[in-house]
């Protein structure tokens, strides 16, 4: 039987990648910049209200911060402006901790038709399950390796 | 492969289309029968408007035709979703004999084939040939979640959110479908589910070829020759692979796809979907026929027959195309 590898043409595969359009990379690294930069410039101020204004240091702060953005992020997806947001500005605004809250909001809302349980609850993390799963994985990788370098030196 | 001749001509005696807000503010908007200001069409999930578009559009279809549920001897229809829920859903309305066809964006075109067959054999008298898609309901199958914050690729397409259904019989006027040429599966090895385009072309022109060689004919004895969904890049594509067969279809071909938007939206290389090839025809291409403004046409549906298990296991995308000769 014939596989998906046997089907290949190198010809025409040469020929479709010459005529398909291309992602403008400038317009798309301009547009990436300055959103990203400008959700972590709130980031920031976030950060600095907190610490002049409310007086937090430390892991309470970053954790503070860190519920705002994830916040705004989650009810900016639930109101749906922050697949508008996505749709211009591409890795800008996926990369900041606000990209994270839509990738879990997002699917949470598509699957409400299919149930609480089966439907939020379980879906709610296929898009954001792999970075957990990669997260832990290198922070447990990183541990031991600090851990081991630390008992040797 | 082959050319399968309907002698005695089944006609196409009344069609009916319903599409989303998008679709109805597109170049051909005027020309659908009822337009939808909500995409969601009063349900409570997207599959569940796409079968009630679906119904709509056969139900719409039948009134026109004049015809009751006991004079259909059979719907035939299909969509894009898993098991084609949308087309077995709106069917379980009507107390009619069904048929569920898949072929993907071909499954329009397919179903005219086999209505056609039926009805030229005469085993069956008065048939409904319908075809559904929906933007969310293919986005949440086979994409990301709509609210998910993602640009898309500039080769991508839109799904449209419409569908288009036709009656078929020998009693009563209409143009005809004279003869269809059955598509065989063509697999380039293009993998990229976002160039559905480069992945379908292919098939299309073996169909195109193959129609022209076994109804000895050349581009330029019709007046167009209709592509389903390959979008602009598809077309492109399907132009340059037919010209290297010696035929130039330049001057004839429109691509459903590219005709259902309006260019200055900017959704990348047009419409896609099962309805979309059934919307225009059911519409545009239909009044057109009827007329008298076009008199011979060729309806070739394409499509790309992935699912979201095989793009994740790596497998390319098979090809297909089934073209449909339509005279006044």
């Amino acid at each position: 039987m014939k596989t998906s590898a046997d089907c290949v043409n190198n010809n025409y595969m040469k020929y479709v990648s010459a005529v398909s359009p291309r992602t403008n990379e400038k317009r798309s690294l301009f547009r990436s910049f300055w959103v990203g930069g400008f959700i972590c410039c709130i980031g920031q101020s976030v950060r600095y209200f907190f610490e002049y204004v409310c007086g937090l240091t430390g892991d309470e702060l970053g954790a503070y911060v860190s519920m705002v953005m994830i916040f705004l992020g989650a009810i900016l997806t639930g109101f749906g402006i922050y697949d508008r947001i996505g749709k211009y500005a591409g890795g800008g605004s996926i990369v900041p901790i606000t990209g994270f809250a839509n990738s879990v909001v997002s699917p949470a809302m598509e699957f409400k038709t299919e149930g609480f349980v089966y439907g939020v609850a379980a879906k709610m993390f296929i898009i954001a399950g792999p970075i957990i799963v990669f997260g832990i994985a290198s922070g447990v990788l990183v541990g031991l390796i600090y851990y081991i370098g630390y008992r040797i030196f | 492969m082959r050319t399968v001749y309907f002698k005695n001509k089944p006609k196409i005696i009344a069609t009916s289309t319903i599409a989303g807000p998008k679709e109805c503010s597109g170049s051909i908007g005027k020309f659908f029968d009822t337009k939808l200001d909500d995409d969601m069409y009063g349900e409570t999930s997207y599959e569940k408007a796409e079968s009630r578009m679906l119904f709509t559009a056969i139900k719409n279809s039948m009134i026109h035709a004049k015809k009751n549920e006991t004079d259909i001897d059979a719907i035939i229809s299909g969509d894009l979703l898993n098991q084609i829920i949308s087309s077995t859903f709106s069917a379980r309305n009507f107390d009619c004999a069904y048929l569920g066809v898949y072929n993907a964006c071909a499954t329009f075109t397919e179903a005219l084939t086999v209505g056609s067959a039926f009805v030229d054999g005469g085993y069956l008298n008065t048939v409904v040939c319908a075809a559904s898609s929906h933007f969310a309901s293919a986005e949440r199958q086979y994409r990301f979640p709509l609210e998910l914050g993602c640009t898309r690729p500039p080769q991508s397409q839109w799904t449209v959110t419409g569908a288009g259904s036709c009656v078929l019989s020998l009693s009563g006027n209409g143009p005809h479908i004279s003869c269809a040429t059955i598509g065989k599966i063509v697999d380039y090895g293009v993998t990229d589910a976002n160039n559905m385009g480069a992945a379908m072309a292919p098939a299309s022109a073996c169909t195109l070829d193959r129609f022209f060689k076994d109804t000895d004919s050349s581009p330029g004895d019709y007046d167009l020759i209709v592509s389903g969904d390959l979008g602009t890049l598809g077309s492109r594509i399907l132009k340059d692979l037919i010209w290297e067969k010696g035929y130039d279809i330049e001057k004839q071909h429109v691509d459903c796809g590219e005709l259902v938007y309006n260019i200055a939206e900017q959704e990348y290389q047009g419409g896609s979907g099962a309805g979309c090839s059934a919307l225009v025809f059911g519409s545009y291409l239909y009044d057109r026929l009827k007329s008298g403004k076009l008199k011979k046409i060729v309806l070739m549906a394409t499509g790309a027959l992935l699912s979201s298990v095989s793009t994740q296991q790596g497998e390319s995308i098979p090809g297909i195309a089934h073209a449909v000769l339509i005279e006044v």
